[in-house]
Formats: C-alpha cells, structure tokens, sequence
C-alpha cells in the first residue's frame, strides 16, 4: 500500500485481517478466478489468507502490485475502493454495523475517529491501526489527519469515509489533501447532512 | 433547596431511567428512557412496588423498607412482561420528602435494546452502554473467525496425524510407517527378517502401577530394541505392546536368533520407575521373507505372527523361529491367509 519506501519499512508484519479485507475485495469485486490469478503472480503460496494470522508485509505489497498490474489502475484508486466495499458491500455488514456505533450522525462518527484505533485494538488487540485525528476547521468543513504506519491507509479511508456519509445519508465531499507533517490529510465538506435518508441502523440487530 | 421539578429537569439529563418517589412510594416523575419501556402504560401516579418487584434485598417489601435502603444495590424486575430486569440505586431526599431512585439494565441491556428499539440517544452521554454494545458485536465477529480459524486448524491437524509415521509416545515407527516401509521391500525384492515382538506382563504392569509406569515401561523397551537393532533396520509399534522389527537384507537365523535372545534378556531386567520395580519380558516370533517364494507383507507378517504364538505356548521369555514351526515348508506356509 506504499507511496514511500519508509513507510513500508515500518511494519514487518501485516495483520490477517487487513489481507483477508483485501482478498474479499477482490473475490467479490472481480471475481475468484482473478483473485487466483493474483495470489500466482504474488507468488503467495497458497489461496487464503486467515483473518486471525499475520502475515509477512512483503506478501500483501505483492498481492497489491499483481492486482495494479493486472487491473491496470494505480494503487490509490483499488484502495479507495476496497474502502467503499468494506463499508457498502453486503459481505460487509459487520465492520459497517461497527463503524455506525461512532455516533447518531455523520458529524458524530468523524469525531469518533480519533478513537477509531483504540476501539479497533479493543476488539482485535494486535491488529494496529495508525492513529486518525479529525480537525474542524468550520461545522461543514474538516480535516481528517491519518498519521504514518500502514501505507495506503489514507485512500482506504477516503473510500470509508465517502460511504459512511452516503450511509448517513450525507452529501459530502472528499478529497485527498496533501502531507501535513507526517500525516496525509483527507479535506472532509458537508454539503448537506440530511441529503437522503441513509441507510437504518438498528441498535439492537444482533445476529442470534 | 431545589425544586422537585427542578430536580426532575436535571435528572432527566443526567440519568434518563430515574424514578422520583413521594414518601408514599408513588411515582412522581419518571425519565424519558424508563417510561420507553412502558409506552401505553404512564408510570407517573402509580406505586412504585406495584410497577416493579424487589427482587433483592428480599426482605424489603415496604415503602419505608425501600427508603431504609439508602446507598444500597437494588436488583427489581418489571411486573408485567417482558420482565426486563434492572439494577437501581436510591437515594432519600431530604426531610423524608421521598427518594430517587436510579435504574439501568446491568447485563441484561442487550436483550433490552433489541426489545424495546433503544437508540444511542436513549442513553446518557457518558454511560457506558453503547460501548459495551459495540465491544460485544466486535468480539463475537473476531470470535467468529477465530473459530473458523480453530476448525481449519483441527482439520488439518487430523489430516496430519492421519499422515504421520511416528509413535509418539515411543518415538518409533508407527504401524502405518510399517506397512510403508514392507511394502517398499517387496517390490525392491529386497529380503528381510522380520520379528513381532510381545511384552509380557505389560498389562500387569500398568494395572499395578498406573498408566505412568506403563508408559515408562513402553519407552524403555523401544529404547532397548533400538539399541539392539542395527541403524538401518526398523523398529514399529504397532500395537499397545505389540512391536515389529524389520532387518532389510538379513535372512541369517542364527544371527536373528542371538539378537532375539539379547533383546529378551534386557526386556526381562526389572525397571525402576517412581521406586517400582516394573517386570515384563517379551516372547518373539522370528520369520524370513525368503521362506516364501512369493513374498507379500501380510503372509511375513502372518508368519512372525504363528512364530510368535508358538513362542507364547512355550511359556514366556521365549523366541521361535517360523521355520522350526511344523508344517511351515515351502507353500504349506501361513494357512490361513495362503489363497494360493
């Protein structure tokens, strides 16, 4: 998920879960067979990714690599994606049920950000997330700073962030904002925050 | 002093499941959260006891034996179903003008959200209640892949048991690792020697001294028999005190016959475990694959096997070869699996 080398050489290890999110990007996006035809070109090993293993960082930057190539796309543009399906895919239920307890609103949920690696560490304890900090610069503009420690992770929060607003029910727009220090800044402007009405989440729908 | 609206107003912000009693015990006023749970049924007027029952302290089933409680853990239950349960705490006001008292659901919120279609906004600010709700669905789906994880991982454990040669409590050949390695024999058309090997007394020993000693007793005797064998032939437990060697290009009687009576004086030495002296011995059957023209592993093997039993009949401690056996010449071998 690199766009400099130093970042890549930050973790050694790649948490299962963050590869599993990818293979099930792929398998669902583009079908099994080119998940396949990936995981050969990475030169993988095997077919399956276990969520609760880790996993060499080297494998899923090649697992990254083959699926560019293969797609001809840039990086940001597949990860930004994978940020969507992790939100909107009905696969996904689970992880965007999580993401809804941050808060009744769009508004609500940015700010739980900065709490999102802890919340994370909470329920999966070595899965590590770089830490996210959200500056509001007005009440309809933000600034959402994703520190160093996972390469990419900007533009799969971009993807995230774009879907829960629609899951919200909220026109907002999202852009990549540049570096500021050490952190990529994501640019956060509502537009308006009652634009649909999103999509139900029910406190209580617990899966039996 | 406050009011007791005013004190309703800042309960209701603070603590919506509160409940103000007069000093008759009927509700006054009641938090926007509690009433939620009762949308048809107003709370206000009613006698606190008759809406919800004291479960503990169970002594108490009086007003003023509530209003005694002060500061103390309360454990009720809602009358009339769903009979949600609750904990609560209360507090007397002054001048015995009556009491708050304070609910929540304690472990019983999660079936409470789905019943009564509790929202985030249900719930104060600073309670912990939606934490606990996300912390719950987080961990059951990492429980989730954990396990499925943990399946995965079983399955492949068996298959590789399924696969292994190795005794593990001797460290030996297993039986399969046997039937491999004589199956690889007969079709090298190497010859080899083959011994069955049965201790004796073994189950006296683990009935005497437990299964420890037992297990001692095998690992000692595998020790033995490696000992005693060259590093090429192999040894295999195959059963609980059942043992086989195989001697690849050996078909020399007098040599198998020396080793047999040296594995036999060793395994007859007492063994000491946890101050015990463990006795077996061992009886073996002896036979070559060269006493069959066409060799297959389950007529050498039925055939150590006879030797064996003969060795057994004579008493214990005992070797015998197939070829001292009566009726073992050439193609009367090995009746009953012979279907030549």
């Amino acid at each position: 998920m690199g766009q400099t080398k130093q970042e890549t050489n930050l973790g050694l290890f790649m948490h299962g879960l963050i590869n599993r999110a990818i293979q099930s990007f792929v398998c669902a996006t583009y079908g099994q067979s080119c998940w396949l035809r990936v995981t050969e070109v990475a030169e993988l090993g095997f077919v399956e990714f276990e969520a609760m293993l880790v996993y060499d960082d080297d494998r899923t930057a090649r697992v990254l690599d083959a699926l560019c190539t293969r797609l001809n796309r840039p990086r940001a543009e597949i990860l930004e994606d994978l940020g969507t399906y992790l939100v909107s895919h009905p696969n996904m239920e689970d992880l965007r049920r999580l993401l809804r307890f941050g808060g009744v609103t769009y508004v609500e949920f940015l700010h739980s950000l900065d709490d999102l690696s802890d919340r994370v560490r909470l329920a999966v304890s070595d899965l590590n997330l770089p830490e996210l900090e959200l500056r509001e610069l007005t009440p309809t503009e933000y600034q959402l700073h994703c520190h160093p420690g996972l390469p990419g992770y900007s533009s799969v929060m971009v993807g995230v962030l774009r879907a829960m607003a629609d899951d919200y029910g909220t026109l907002a727009i999202l852009s990549h904002d540049g570096q500021k220090g050490t952190a990529e800044a994501i640019s956060i402007v509502l537009v308006e925050s009652a634009f649909t009405e999103g999509r139900h989440f029910d406190l209580g729908a617990r899966k039996s | 002093m406050i009011e007791t609206n005013d004190l309703a107003v800042l309960l209701e912000t603070l603590c919506p499941m509160f409940v103000l009693v007069n000093e008759e015990g009927r509700i006054t006023c009641i938090g926007p959260t509690l009433q939620k749970l009762r949308p048809d049924q107003p709370m206000a007027g009613k006698c606190f006891l008759d809406v919800f029952e004291l479960l503990r302290p169970r002594s108490v089933t009086t007003i003023a034996g509530l209003m005694s409680l002060a500061g103390g853990k309360l454990h009720l239950k809602f009358h009339d179903a769903p009979r949600t349960a609750l904990k609560g705490l209360i507090a007397p006001l002054p001048h015995g003008k009556g009491a708050v008292i304070n609910l929540s659901f304690g472990i019983s919120i999660l079936d409470a959200v789905r019943d009564y279609a509790l929202t985030s906004a249900d719930f104060s600010g600073t309670d912990l209640a939606i934490e606990l709700l996300y912390l719950v669905e987080a961990k059951s789906a990492a429980m989730e892949a954990s396990r499925s994880l943990n399946l995965r991982l079983q399955g492949a454990m068996l298959a590789a048991e399924e696969q292994a040669f190795t005794d593990i409590l001797t460290g030996l050949k297993n039986r399969r690792a046997m039937d491999v390695f004589l199956g690889h024999l007969v079709t090298g058309n190497s010859p080899f020697a083959l011994m069955h090997l049965d201790l004796d007394f073994f189950k006296s020993v683990n009935d005497r001294y437990g299964h420890a000693a037992g297990d001692y007793v095998l690992q000692q005797a595998a020790r033995i028999m490696v000992e005693e064998t060259r590093g090429d032939d192999t040894v295999a437990r195959i059963g609980g005190d059942e043992f086989v060697i195989i001697f690849k290009d050996l078909s020399d009687e007098a040599v198998l016959s020396a080793v047999a009576e040296r594995l036999i004086d060793r395994l007859k030495t007492p063994m000491v475990f946890e101050g015990n002296r463990c006795r077996i011995s061992a009886s073996i059957g002896t036979a070559l694959s060269t006493q069959f023209s066409r060799p297959d592993p389950a007529k050498v093997l039925h055939a150590a096997d006879m030797a064996l039993y003969e060795a057994k009949r004579k008493g214990r401690s005992c070797h015998c070869l197939f070829s001292a056996l009566e009726g073992s010449g050439q193609e009367r071998t090995a009746p009953a699996t012979s279907s030549e």
